[in-house]
């Protein structure tokens, strides 16, 4: 019985006594905010690094002002090969940090701040996806669309993006997964995520037990659901494959 | 309706695919491009309308030079079709949406419109039914049957085909050409690199005979087939006849 007892001990310390769940709680909240807002963030910026690079390699200097274009493509191109460099070969913890201490010294916004390095971050992994997921598309998918008439752009958006996603989908899935996790560091700047919470009630009940393995937990669920999320989506794309 | 004058093109300096071409094709014309496979046949084809870039030279459209013409391109592209040899339907958009997407989207006709010629051009080649499969449901011929009429969807001008037969089984390649040849019957401008000597005689008003980059060689298709004056058309037609 002794056990039993300190197990329901230990839950009450680490959940009930003054409200701590609310602790957990609200830390959750800020993880999945911090998640969410990153995800969308580095998505649009992984899509337009990933067009760009794209487009720069198939623009052709042809028309009026055809030679200039394509110089301030190459430049652009440079400039968006440096920040995936930069962001990929650095730890997120790192930049998180110097987002905080060094670029928004001034800022108070601890959400905003995370927010951006976790976006900014995930952008150069998703860039890649992204880029990947075009180029996997049949050359001749281009030249159909582009046969008919449509712009680059309208080609793009229509017809090569659509087949992109589709098969870019299982690291796609990854990617977000792993930022739902990296933003377990969000503590380093102060940000009272999951983690965070966690470990601000393990300093009051020294108890390690039921603070560390509830907020596995938690992460685990949310992942799964993130996974099953996606069969769902893979599966419903996957209609036209059929034959 | 097309005139190329003087066309060159490299690939990266070296490779020289196509060496000053000059050739005017009218309206109504069916010319058929023949020669051995690196012969630049197909690399002339998609210079045309511009999906390879000249290196040199100029290219017109009804009297517009279409080389230096930048963004105005999408609009001379939408005046002619072009027919490939791998398809290229989109595999994500079922048969109907392959047909009306491109007059949908660039506002040459309604929803409604563009479904109901969509219809009609799927009732013309009797594959109505499959208006609502996808793609990869489809068989060769069929899937190249509706490449053609997505292009025609679009009312061209001047139909290019680039080897449209060369992907299909042997069975399917009858009903693709018949498809042509009903084209060709009603007037329509077409301009096809092909391997089917039997089609350039009987449906082409011209035959271009090409090899490394030059035209050869042309005549009527009865009189280059029966009479052959170069020595490469003569070896290449001994070849494959």
């Amino acid at each position: 019985m002794h056990f039993f007892d300190s197990l329901v001990n230990n839950f009450t310390k680490t959940f009930i006594t003054e409200s701590r769940y609310k602790l957990f709680l609200s830390g959750l909240e800020y993880t999945i905010i911090i998640a969410i807002c990153s995800i969308i963030i580095g998505f649009l910026i992984g899509l337009f690094v990933a067009i760009m690079k794209v487009y720069y390699f198939q623009h052709k200097p042809t028309g009026k002002h055809g030679k200039l274009i394509h110089f301030l493509l190459g430049i652009l191109n440079k400039i968006l090969t440096i920040y995936t460099t930069v962001i990929r070969g650095t730890p997120t913890v790192v930049q998180l940090l110097i987002t905080y201490y060094i670029i928004f010294a001034s800022s108070s916004n601890d959400l905003l701040i995370a927010i951006f390095a976790f976006g900014v971050n995930s952008g150069a992994y998703m860039s890649e996806i992204f880029r990947a997921g075009i180029l996997a598309v049949d050359k001749g998918q281009t030249e159909a669309g582009r046969s008919l008439g449509l712009s680059h752009f309208s080609t793009m958006l229509n017809i090569i993006l659509p087949q992109a996603f589709k098969n870019i989908l299982p690291a796609l899935g990854n990617e977000i997964i792993t930022i739902l996790k990296e933003t377990s560091v969000a503590g380093y700047v102060a940000l009272a995520d999951l983690t965070k919470a966690g470990s601000y009630v393990r300093s009051r009940t020294y108890e390690p037990y039921f603070s560390l393995l509830s907020i596995a937990g938690v992460y685990l669920i949310i992942v799964m659901g993130i996974a099953a999320v996606f069969e769902k989506i893979e599966r419903r794309l996957a209609k036209s494959d059929r034959n | 309706m097309i005139e190329i004058k003087n066309l060159n093109k490299t690939f990266d300096g070296k490779l020289f695919v196509l060496n000053g071409i000059t050739e005017t094709i009218e309206k109504g014309e069916k010319t058929v491009i023949i020669g051995p496979s690196g012969s630049g046949k197909s690399t002339l084809l998609r210079c045309i309308n511009l999906l390879e870039t000249p290196t040199s030279g100029q290219i017109f459209f009804e009297g517009k030079d279409i080389v230096s013409t930048g963004k105005g391109i999408n609009k001379i592209r939408q005046q002619m079709g072009m027919v490939f040899q791998h398809f290229n339907l989109f595999p994500h958009f079922t048969i109907l949406q392959n047909i009306s997407f491109a007059p949908i989207k660039l506002g040459l006709q309604t929803k409604a419109e563009a479904q109901e010629n969509a219809m009609r051009l799927l009732k013309r080649i009797g594959l109505t039914e499959k208006a609502n499969s996808y793609p990869n449901m489809l068989s060769g011929g069929q899937k190249q049957r509706i490449a053609i009429i997505r292009s025609l969807a679009m009312n061209p001008k001047v139909m290019l085909f680039d080897e449209p037969t060369s992907a299909l089984d042997p069975e399917m390649v009858g009903e693709v050409l018949n498809l042509m040849r009903e084209l060709a019957n009603e007037g329509m401008t077409m301009v096809v690199v092909t391997h089917e000597m039997n089609f350039a005689r009987e449906v082409g008003t011209r035959v271009l005979f090409m090899d490394e980059g030059r035209i050869v060689e042309q005549n009527t298709p009865h009189e280059l087939f029966s009479n052959p004056q170069n020595t490469r058309t003569k070896d290449f037609l001994s070849k494959i006849l």
